[in-house]
C-alpha cells in the first residue's frame, strides 16, 4: 500500500469510437421513446373531450412516433451487429458472448468487487467488464425479440413490405396477443435495464475514477498505469 | 343413389327457389369470397355443372353452436346449398336416420366416395383417458375422426374447437381436447374459425372448394385469407375514436352511449382477425362491438386462456387473477431502486477510506 491515489501516472486510452458513440445515444433516445409512447399505447389517458373522433388524432400521433422510433431503434441495432465485426477490440462481438473460461472468471470477480462488496481487486478491463458484456448480450436478445414481436404485430396494419418480414414470428408465439404480451413484458425489461445502467455508471465513475461516465461522450477512459490494492 | 348426380342448381330449382334467387345466392356468394363480379359467371357454372360435394359432417365434444349460426344464415340458399342440397350424407344432429341407420350411412358413404368427400369436423376431439368423454357408436371421437378423414378430399375444421380446441382445450384441459389439426396430418385442413363462426363465411369456404375445387389461400392458422386476413380492428367502425383516443372508461360511462373505442374495456379486436366488421351478424345487422360489446377474440387459438375479457392487459403467467405485467414491472422497478439505495450506501463507505486514504497522503506529500 506505498502507492498513493494521485501518484501513478494516467494513462489516456481511447476505448468507444464516434459510431459506437453515436449508437449508443440514438439507442439511448429511441429507447426513452418506445418506452414512454409503448407504455401509453398500453394504457392510455383517459381524456374525455367529449368530443368528435375527426376533432383529434393524438393517439394516432403516438402510434406513429412508436413506430418511427422502433425503425430507428431496429436499423441502429443492425449498425451496431456491423460493428460489432469491423470496430474496434472493446466493441467486437467476442466481447459478449461468454465463449471462453477468463470470461466467466471475469463475471465472478466483478459480482464479488462491484454487487456484493467483498472483494477488493479492481477489475482491469478497458472496456466493459464480463459482467456488463454479458448483460449486453442478454439485451441484445431482448432488443431481437422486441423487434420480431413489435414488427410482427405492426405487419398486420401496414402495406410496407418490411414489417412482413417479421409476420412469421408471430404465429410461432401463439397469435397477435401472445406476441403483444410479450412485447409488453419486455418494455419492463428495458425500463429495469436503464434504472440499474445509469446508477453503475455512476457508481464506476464514484469509485473507480476513470472517467466512465464522460468516456461514452468523448471516447478517452483515464487509466491509472499500476492499479493495485485500492478499495 | 343410382341416378345421375344433381348440381347445386338442379336442387335449388326443384326446391322452388327461381333463377333469380339463385343468381343472388350466386353473386352473394362470389362477393363475400373477394373475387371479382366477372368471376360470378364462373360461380354460377360451377354451380349449375359440377355435382354436388358428397359432405359427412360429425360432431365431436362441442355445443353444436356452429351448427345453430350456419342454420341462421342471411340468405336461404346459404343453408339450403348444405343441409338439402349438397348432399349432407352423414350429421348426427340434423339427420334423419338414428341408431344402426345412421352408421350404416356414413359407412355407405365413406366407401362410395372414397377420396372425393368433403368432411367438416365441429367440436374438440377429446383423447384424455382413453377419448372416454367422446363416443358415439361406441367409438371414441378420436377414432371416427382417423377413419373419416382417411378417405376425405379435404378437411373443414368449424369454429374454435374443431380449430384450436376452444373452450375445453382451456386451462387444465380435464379432457385432453385437441384440434383437428392436432390429430390428422396428411390432408388438407381448412380451420373456419370463430365461436362460431359466420354463417356466410362458412358457406363461402363450401362454395370455394365447390367452385375452385382446390382449398382457398390460408393464413398462418390455416384460416382462409378470404375471410380472415384483417383484424376487427381494422374493418371496425369506431376505429376512428381510436386513432383520436376516445375510449370507453366504464360500460356505464357516458362515452359508451357515444360509441367511444372499447380498447380500455379490453376490447381483443386489434389482436384478432375475423370479418365481423364486414359481414356482421343475423343477416347484417350488428357485430359484438357494434352492441357495445368489447370483442373477446373468439375467431383466435386459445381466447379462453388469454386472460380476462374485460381487462386489456391480460395476468402475468404465474402470478395470480389481477396481476398485469405492469403491475409487476413496478414492483420489480421498486425492488431495484431499493437494492441501489442499499449499494450506493456501501459504495459510500467504500469511497471515505479512498479519500482518507488520499488525505493521509497528501499529508504525508507535505
Amino acid at each position: 500500500m506505498e502507492e498513493t491515489v494521485h501518484k501513478s501516472p494516467i494513462k489516456i486510452k481511447y476505448i468507444w469510437e464516434l459510431p459506437v458513440r453515436f449508437y449508443h445515444w440514438l439507442n439511448a433516445l429511441s429507447i426513452v421513446v418506445l418506452c414512454i409512447t409503448g407504455y401509453i399505447i398500453g394504457d392510455p389517458f383517459a381524456i374525455q373531450k367529449g368530443t368528435e373522433a375527426y376533432m383529434n388524432y393524438w393517439f394516432g400521433t403516438v402510434r406513429f412516433v412508436h413506430f418511427a422510433a422502433g425503425y430507428i431503434f431496429f436499423f441502429n441495432f443492425v449498425f451496431r451487429l456491423y460493428w460489432g465485426f469491423v470496430g474496434n477490440k472493446y466493441s467486437r462481438w467476442y466481447n459478449y458472448v461468454p465463449l471462453k473460461k477468463a470470461q466467466w472468471v471475469e463475471i465472478w470477480d466483478v459480482i464479488k468487487t462491484d454487487i456484493l462488496q467483498i472483494k477488493c481487486k479492481p477489475i482491469h478491463s478497458l472496456g466493459h467488464n464480463a459482467l456488463a458484456d454479458i448483460t449486453y448480450f442478454f439485451t441484445f436478445i431482448a432488443f431481437v425479440l422486441q423487434s420480431l414481436t413489435g414488427f410482427g404485430i405492426y405487419a398486420a396494419m401496414s402495406n410496407s413490405w418490411f414489417p412482413k418480414l417479421f409476420s412469421w414470428f408471430v404465429p410461432l408465439v401463439g397469435g397477435d396477443l401472445a406476441a403483444r404480451q410479450i412485447h409488453h413484458i419486455l418494455m419492463w425489461f428495458f425500463i429495469i435495464f436503464a434504472i440499474i445502467h445509469v446508477y453503475l455508471v455512476f457508481y464506476h465513475d464514484y469509485i473507480e475514477r476513470r472517467g466512465v461516465t464522460s468516456s461514452m461522450i468523448g471516447g478517452w477512459k483515464f487509466v491509472e498505469s499500476e492499479e493495485e490494492g485500492e478499495c | 343413389m343410382n341416378e345421375k348426380p344433381k348440381t347445386v342448381y338442379d336442387d335449388v330449382k326443384s326446391n322452388g327457389h327461381s333463377r333469380r334467387d339463385f343468381l343472388k345466392f350466386c353473386s352473394m356468394m362470389a362477393a363475400f369470397m373477394g373475387i371479382k363480379s366477372s368471376g360470378v359467371g364462373q360461380v354460377v357454372e360451377a354451380l349449375e355443372t359440377k355435382p354436388r360435394i358428397p359432405i359427412i359432417w360429425l360432431h365431436g365434444q362441442e355445443c353444436t353452436g356452429c351448427s345453430e349460426s350456419f342454420i341462421r344464415s342471411s340468405h336461404p340458399i346459404v343453408a339450403d346449398i348444405i343441409l338439402d342440397k349438397i348432399s349432407l350424407d352423414y350429421t348426427e344432429t340434423l339427420m334423419a336416420a338414428s341408431g344402426h341407420q345412421a352408421e350404416a350411412s356414413l359407412k355407405q358413404t365413406m366407401e362410395k366416395y372414397k377420396g372425393e368427400y368433403l368432411l367438416i369436423v365441429e367440436g374438440a376431439t377429446t383423447v384424455g383417458d382413453g377419448g372416454v368423454y367422446c363416443c358415439i357408436g361406441g367409438k371414441t371421437f378420436e377414432n371416427r375422426l382417423k377413419e373419416a378423414a382417411e378417405g376425405a378430399k379435404a378437411i373443414i375444421a368449424w369454429g374454435n374447437c374443431a380449430s384450436a380446441g376452444g373452450v375445453q382445450k382451456a386451462n387444465p384441459n380435464p379432457t385432453g381436447a385437441k384440434a383437428v389439426h392436432e390429430i390428422i396430418s396428411g390432408k388438407p385442413i381448412i380451420n373456419v374459425q370463430g365461436c362460431p363462426p359466420i354463417a356466410e363465411v362458412m358457406a363461402g369456404v363450401v362454395v370455394h372448394l365447390l367452385v375452385f375445387e382446390r382449398i382457398p389461400q390460408l393464413d398462418a392458422h390455416g384460416r382462409p385469407k378470404a375471410f380472415y386476413s384483417r383484424r376487427v380492428h381494422d374493418t371496425c367502425y369506431r376505429r376512428p375514436n381510436f386513432d383520436a383516443g376516445l375510449f370507453v372508461e366504464s360500460f356505464d360511462d357516458e362515452n359508451a352511449k357515444r360509441g367511444y373505442c372499447l380498447y380500455k374495456l379490453g376490447c381483443k379486436g386489434p389482436v384478432t382477425y375475423n370479418t365481423c366488421g364486414v359481414i356482421k351478424w343475423n343477416n347484417g345487422v350488428s357485430f359484438p362491438i357494434q352492441s357495445g360489446h368489447p370483442c373477446i377474440g373468439c375467431s383466435e387459438a386459445n381466447f379462453w386462456d388469454n386472460g380476462p375479457f374485460y381487462q386489456h392487459l391480460s395476468q402475468f403467467p404465474g402470478f395470480g387473477i389481477e396481476t398485469t405485467a405492469d403491475k409487476i414491472g413496478v414492483g420489480l422497478g421498486v425492488a431495484t431502486g431499493v437494492g441501489i439505495a442499499a449499494h450506493a450506501v456501501t459504495t459510500n463507505i467504500r469511497k471515505r477510506k479512498l479519500i482518507q486514504k488520499s488525505k493521509k497522503d497528501d499529508d504525508d506529500d507535505s
